[in-house]
């Protein structure tokens, strides 16, 4: 039987719960890094040993921390995700933290890739410990002076995020930006192209200039890796390529709770099926569970329709955020599903997100959830 | 020369005053983080800036500059600002 773990990033440290498959008795480990923003925290799937922490703190720069005895001891990355010097005379970017750790292609050991704030994409070819920029995207003149400072965005600068790699092609890449829609790689980032054809924008702006855009987070499908969902700051999104129009499938969504939100996933088995986690995205956006109640929606038909998923999270007076790295999912049948809020507390379904119950509680302010398979 | 080390650095260092050599303010920075590998970045940005939180003096005043020159017997201070929560 394995064992399973949950990764729990949060704004003041990290805690790795773990469990056998029932998922019904987890064990607490941590605080891992206490007093360090960690914004993801992830469990290499190709070796079930490597874990990378993306970190910094309030005062000190950001750094990537290693470890491969699951967090009993940490190593520091010997060159972290940076921008290179600038010449004389020129402003250069600094990286203010990595916002999303992405292990690479099973064909590629040891590659990892990373999304930062400004935005920016990093690689590993060596399990973490060093980092170079994509050059293909960092540098390229059709990003560059483009892609936002801390300044922007929300709330702490655009963040580079949602970095897939195609199960099927090393060197078939997605990656989403809050500050500039998603774009498309098939070159192993030597050169991007957007992916935007369908998606909307705030009212006033053009659709047509990818900085506009704002997907939150964007999934692959396991079982079919041409079909990805997306949560978008307007809507919910699916696309089926080699088709590049995205679909708004978020129009099915109960009008009182509409179709905005931070995270989703997707079942590992079924292309059908994918969970959101609503917010209130009206007047000045609250960002907050609509009407203060929490809850899940999940689609069976590929976003034709959604059903409410509450049993067993607050009725009521729960005015608390899902971020966009903190819901999860296992490859368990049924599937179990991990949500993290800002409030901090970890709530876990067994059944696919029929009945929630509370995991853990009273943590720092949850900004990522993953799921692992220890070795 | 005597470095003092604010809390939040002492992982990479292990005490709250080292001894560090350079020329310059870059050149001691250079020289504590050969002696603990990673402490600059922390600091420093990979623009050179000091990070928006931390600050630096030397004999008591306020230094933004890398390249500001260092003499044997100067006492540099780097400490985090009052920020935070």
């Amino acid at each position: 039987m394995s064992e399973l773990a949950l990764l729990v990033a949060t704004r003041k440290g990290a805690w790795i719960y773990r469990s056998d498959e029932a998922r019904e008795a987890w064990h607490a480990g941590g605080p891992h890094f206490l007093g360090h923003v960690i914004h993801h925290l992830v469990l290499d799937p190709r070796d079930r040993r490597t874990l990378l922490a993306a970190a910094k703190t309030g005062h000190l720069g950001p750094t990537i921390f290693r470890s491969t005895d699951l967090g009993h001891s940490w190593s520091e990355a010997s060159r972290p995700p940076a921008f290179p010097k600038a010449a004389e005379g020129e402003t250069g970017r600094a990286v203010d933290h990595t916002f999303w750790l992405t292990p690479g292609h099973p064909s590629e050991p040891g590659v990892w890739y990373a999304g930062t704030s400004p935005q920016a994409l990093f690689r590993s070819e060596d399990g973490g410990d060093t980092w170079d920029g994509v050059a293909g995207f960092n540098d390229n003149p059709a990003y560059v002076g483009k892609l936002g400072g801390t300044q922007d965005g929300t709330p702490d600068g655009a963040k580079l995020h949602s970095v897939i790699v195609d199960p099927r092609d090393a060197n078939h890449l997605y990656l989403g930006m809050s500050g500039g829609g998603v774009h498309e790689s098939t070159d192993r980032g030597e050169s991007w192209a957007k992916l935007i054809d369908g998606m909307e924008v705030v009212a006033g702006f053009d659709a047509a200039q990818w900085a506009f855009h704002d997907p939150h987070c964007v999934a692959i499908c396991p079982s079919n890796p041409d079909r990805l969902y997306q949560q978008n700051h307007c809507g919910i999104y699916r696309i089926d390529r080699p088709s590049n129009l995205w679909q708004r499938i978020g129009r099915a969504m109960p009008a009182e709770v509409g179709d905005i939100g931070f995270p989703i996933v997707v079942h590992p088995r079924d292309d059908r099926t994918a969970w959101v986690f609503p917010m209130d995205g009206t007047d000045v956006w609250p960002r907050t569970s609509p009407g203060g109640q929490p809850s899940a929606y999940v689609t069976r038909d590929g976003g034709k329709s959604w059903q409410r998923q509450d049993n067993g999270l607050p009725r009521g007076g729960a005015w608390w955020t899902v971020y966009r790295q903190a819901m999860a999912n296992d490859a368990l049948d049924p599937v179990g599903l991990y949500v993290g809020t800002s409030s901090g507390a970890v709530w876990a379904s067994t059944d696919e997100g029929e009945s929630w119950r509370p995991l853990a509680e009273h943590l720092p302010s949850i900004y990522a959830v993953e799921t692992a398979v220890l070795a | 020369m005597n470095v003092l080390i604010p809390s939040a650095l002492q992982s990479y260092t292990g005490a709250a005053e080292v001894e560090a050599h350079g020329g310059s303010l870059a050149e001691l920075l250079e020289d504590l983080d050969a002696r603990y590998p990673g402490i600059r970045f922390r600091m420093v940005d990979e623009q050179d800036r000091f990070r928006r939180h931390m600050r630096c003096f030397v004999n008591g005043a306020q230094v933004y500059d890398l390249g500001m020159a260092l003499l044997p017997g100067d006492e540099v201070i780097i400490i985090q600002a009052l920020s935070g929560g």
